[in-house]
């Protein structure tokens, strides 16, 4: 057995204190503290599926260590909303069809938060672009940025109605896929 | 002709997912579980065929957590598996026939002991020769996948005539010819194989699993393992994705093996996601080669083609796929003389099943890649040779099956022709910038439903009035993100007369709910709906008549159903539901009913070869366009745009109607251009999400959906069944739209998906004259 350490972390507005092991992984802690809302579809850091915010920055969770919550303000997707209260990102992601599996959509609401609380109002291509390291194999991801931008909208007290959807081509290609994420 | 959008209430389902409060099988881990997980040799060694000299489990065993190691000698029964044929081991006691074949089984306490317990497992496996690619495992002398097997490698040989196809290709005046080849495909859903498993002191072998079909694998597990299928009860909480992949057993016999030996304890699984790629079903790859024959006006002829399929390791769904694939070979078109063979084969391949198009996705490449070489080489445009053609309402299919059902592939064709990406095609070619090449193409597609003939298509729904006045649907189907629970449930709020909070769910349950098929075939909302329907409708009848005894009525004229009460219209009285269900005893306040899918009975063609599922009545269409550009320097292709109409009957929820095409067109995007599945010598070289890519946010367009109205008269308020027919389009879509910028020569090049980059340039500089590239 690893010689285990504690780590103290606050998760989602509690005060955490754990002993875990210094090989731990940090997706394994936080669903064995019952965080399942935390999921996991490769652990490799390639589907995004275990996004969680750490000091408000979306990051994978299958490619940290428990050790480095140590310290750290963590939100799981259930931190960020409940059915009861969602947050605005999981409202509209809800109402505009962007869930079907719904098995990345805790990851991809991770994803989303932590891009409009940066830019409250992104265009298309920059929705797409936070949400790459994050794979969806049900929606093909239309509903998706529809819902990010409705919920941009709602998030600025802007009422109006919907910016047209993209029908002109993007100019630039895709980035190459994002290997390893932002853990 | 689009709808208007249907009012599209959010899903039921949607926001506890979205919060992450939805419990997916992959979240159940019952208090003081053990972890099962299977040893897999074959990958470690480099093994794909192999027989097995010896597993040693000792250094396994003595690692702290490890708790007991099995191997195929403690597996009770048959030890064989398979939804049709049972011809797969639960464990591998003699040889391994692909690199994913188990051979040994660890339970341990602990996830990091079942790390540790199998990785110091050891097995002595020594290698056989190998069949590798299907045409070779036909050859005399191949290696044999399962020795001593009658009819050696050669799972099943069909075929289906109508007409005589070779006379008519010998007469006719245009002929184009062709082989395709459409490669494995990984369904890479979220969510991988998982589920637990608990043996009860009474026996009961108790199961919480990710399935598309409940009810029928308690018979695989059965089967298997020498149970008694009926003391096995199955659980299905809401899929994390299935698309196929998790039709037929992944888990479930190796959990039902691990439950019973340990001691009462549950037991879960899950695959991590290389385990997932390295033993989870995958699309078969098929190889094509065809014929199509046509007057010089474009009427076509006769439709020749012939099927090479890969089934991999075990015979799985391998017969069926190809059976779906073979009456869609010829395209969703009027064809008189139509002549289709097939051949499925055992290798030393991954297995091969369902996904998502069943066999369907690899026949359209190749109808649709004969269609545009037939509209080049007569000049046509090929949009108009499809419509010259299109299946419509009244004729006779490809297999001979007289279209009695809605048919509405012409409406399709013509809501993309009617579509400015399809109008300012010309404009697009022509607006490519520097060292790009620029092009539209569009496919017509078609997808049965149901098993078809000879397997009753059946579900049985059954709904109850709740002690609180409320309604419970018990769900029968899974749901693996379709959203069909939550499209039950409206439907019931509809034929109750109820608010749709007033309705819960009970998720498949063996023990719960009534048997019904499985979550495939485009089948899912159609029969159970058309259950529910029936229910519902006894339930409202009957609630209403008993109420007249507490309402003091002599007669039952004048009651009816209303929001949360029973009225009798006439004198304004009105009965609480919730009074009702306590005047009522228990099972007088359940409606239960069943419907059976119909099929097809005048068949005008013949079929030698299928045992079941052939042929089928019911079909969904649509029309697919894709506007690409093509990097000339480096042969990237991009979807800039993408445009689909679907014909699923009658809308009934526009939002759910949409999911489907969206989310099939982006899977087919991703079959077209990224998807590819490597193999070398049996062994996967694109063993994760790093290396098998699937398409993310930034490699797809805004995809277009439109709706063509059509009603179906046997459907659940008309609809029929969209869930498969959208993977089927992308691929000869983004092929035509290739052709369209690359010229013919080069498509010519252009018959194997994906198209990578590689393929692509190769393409181009073989094409040698590409008319469209441009230098700066």
């Amino acid at each position: 057995m690893s010689p285990r350490t504690t780590i103290s972390f606050r998760l989602n507005g509690r005060d955490i204190s754990v002993e875990t092991a210094p090989d731990a992984r940090a997706v394994d802690l936080l669903r064995d503290l019952g965080a399942l809302d935390v999921k996991e579809g490769c652990g490799t850091g390639e589907c995004g599926a275990c996004s969680i915010l750490a000091g408000g920055a979306h990051v994978l969770s299958c490619l940290m260590l428990a050790a480095q919550l140590d310290g750290r303000e963590i939100t799981t997707p259930s931190g960020l909303g409940t059915p009861g209260e969602p947050h605005p990102v999981q409202q509209a992601l809800a109402e505009g069809g962007a869930v079907q599996c719904g098995f990345c959509t805790p990851g991809m609401s991770m994803a989303a938060a932590a891009l409009l609380a940066q830019n409250p109002a992104p265009t298309r291509e920059e929705i797409r672009t936070a949400i790459s390291g994050n794979l969806c194999r049900c929606t093909g991801y239309v509903m998706i940025v529809d819902a990010v931008q409705a919920a941009a909208r709602k998030m600025r007290g802007d009422s109006g109605p919907p910016q047209a959807a993209a029908q002109t081509s993007r100019k630039k290609p895709a980035a190459a896929r994002k290997k390893g994420g932002k853990g | 002709m689009p709808l208007p959008s249907p009012s599209t209430p959010p899903r039921a389902d949607a926001l506890a997912k979205a919060t992450g409060a939805e419990r997916y099988a992959f979240d159940s881990i019952p208090e003081g579980c053990l972890h099962a997980g299977a040893f897999r040799p074959g990958a470690r060694l480099g093994i794909a065929h192999g027989r097995v000299r010896g597993v040693d489990a000792g250094a396994a065993l003595s690692i702290p957590g490890v708790v007991r190691v099995l191997t195929a000698a403690d597996v009770p029964g048959p030890n064989l598996h398979g939804i049709i044929h049972r011809d797969q081991p639960v464990l591998c006691g003699e040889v391994i026939r692909h690199a994913g074949d188990p051979v040994a089984l660890v339970l341990a306490e602990t996830p990091e002991a079942l790390r540790d317990g199998l990785a110091a497992l050891r097995a002595d496996i020594e290698p056989l020769p190998g069949a590798f690619d299907a045409a070779g495992a036909l050859k005399p002398g191949a290696p044999l996948v399962h020795a001593g097997r009658k009819g050696g490698n050669l799972l099943l040989r069909a075929k289906i005539e109508k007409g005589d196809a070779r006379a008519a290709l010998k007469n006719a005046p245009v002929v184009v010819r062709g082989e395709f080849f459409t490669p494995v495909q990984e369904h890479a859903f979220l969510e991988t194989q998982c589920g637990t498993a608990r043996l009860l002191p009474d026996g009961t072998l108790d199961m919480t699993l990710s399935t598309q079909s409940p009810f029928r694998d308690r018979f695989e597990i059965g089967a298997g393992l020498g149970l008694d299928p009926l003391s096995i009860r199955i659980r299905a909480p809401h899929l994390g994705g299935g698309f196929g992949g998790k039709d037929g057993a992944t888990v479930q016999c190796l959990l039902a093996l691990a439950a019973l030996n340990a001691g009462g304890r549950p037991v879960r699984m899950a695959w991590d996601r290389e385990e997932s790629v390295l033993a989870g079903f995958k699309r078969h790859a098929v190889r094509l080669r065809c014929a199509l024959g046509a007057d010089t006006d474009g009427t076509l002829l006769a439709h020749d083609c012939d099927m090479l399929f890969d089934t991999g390791a075990y015979a799985h769904l391998g017969g069926e796929v190809m059976e779906l694939s073979m009456e869609h070979a010829c395209g969703p078109y009027r064809i008189p003389n139509t002549r289709v063979t097939g051949r499925c084969v055992y290798t030393n391949n991954p297995i091969a099943g369902a996904f998502r198009g069943f066999g369907v996705a690899q026949a359209s490449p190749a109808f649709e890649g004969l269609m545009d070489e037939l509209a080049a080489k007569l000049g046509m445009d090929p949009l108009e040779l499809r419509r010259r053609n299109a299946l419509a309402g009244g004729d006779v299919n490809g297999a001979g099956v007289r279209l009695n059902a809605s048919a509405h592939l012409p409406e399709c064709l013509e809501a993309v022709a009617a579509h400015p990406l399809w109008a300012e095609r010309e404009a697009w070619r022509a607006s490519a910038p520097a060292f790009t090449m620029r092009g539209v193409g569009v496919a017509a597609v078609f997808n049965g439903m149901g098993y078809g003939r000879g397997l009753p298509d059946m579900a049985i729904a059954k709904v109850e009035l709740t002690d609180a006045g409320g309604f419970r649907v018990y769900v029968s189907v899974a749901d693996m993100g379709q959203g069909n629970a939550s499209a039950f449930a409206l439907l019931a709020a509809q034929e109750l007369n109820q608010p749709p909070s007033s309705i819960e769910l009970v998720m498949p349950d063996t023990e719960r709910c009534h048997p019904s098929g499985s979550s495939s075939a485009g089948r899912t909302t159609y029969t159970f709906g058309n259950a529910l329907i029936k229910a519902c409708a006894g339930l409202r009848a009957k609630l209403a008549s008993r109420a007249a005894m507490p309402l003091l009525r002599d007669t039952l004229d004048g009651l009816a159903l209303e929001p949360g009460r029973v009225v009798h219209a006439p004198s304004g009285k009105a009965l609480p539901l919730a009074v009702l269900a306590r005047f009522l005893p228990h099972d007088d306040r359940i409606c239960v009913a069943e419907f059976l899918m119909p099929v097809a009975q005048d068949v005008a063609g013949k079929a030698e070869g299928f045992l079941i599922g052939y042929p089928h009545l019911l079909f969904a269409y649509a029309a697919h366009l894709a506007r690409i550009e093509v990097d000339g320097l480096t042969g990237r292709v991009r979807v800039c745009d993408y445009l689909c109409a679907t014909d699923g009957g009658r809308v009934l929820h526009r939002q759910g109607f949409d999911q489907q095409a969206q989310g099939g067109a982006a899977q087919g995007i991703g079959y077209a251009l990224f998807e590819e599945f490597r193999l070398d010598a049996g062994r996967s070289t694109t063993g994760d999400l790093g290396t098998y890519l699937i398409p993310t946010a930034l490699d797809l367009p805004d995809i277009a959906s439109l709706a063509v109205d059509g009603c179906e008269e046997s459907g659940p308020h008309g609809l029929k069944g969209v869930g498969e027919v959208g993977l089927n389009g992308p691929a000869p879509a983004v092929a035509a739209a290739l052709r369209h910028c690359l010229g013919d020569a080069a498509a010519r090049r252009l018959r194997r998906l994906p198209f990578t980059p590689e393929r692509v340039l190769a393409a181009l500089k073989a094409g040698g004259t590409a008319r469209n590239r441009r230098r700066a």
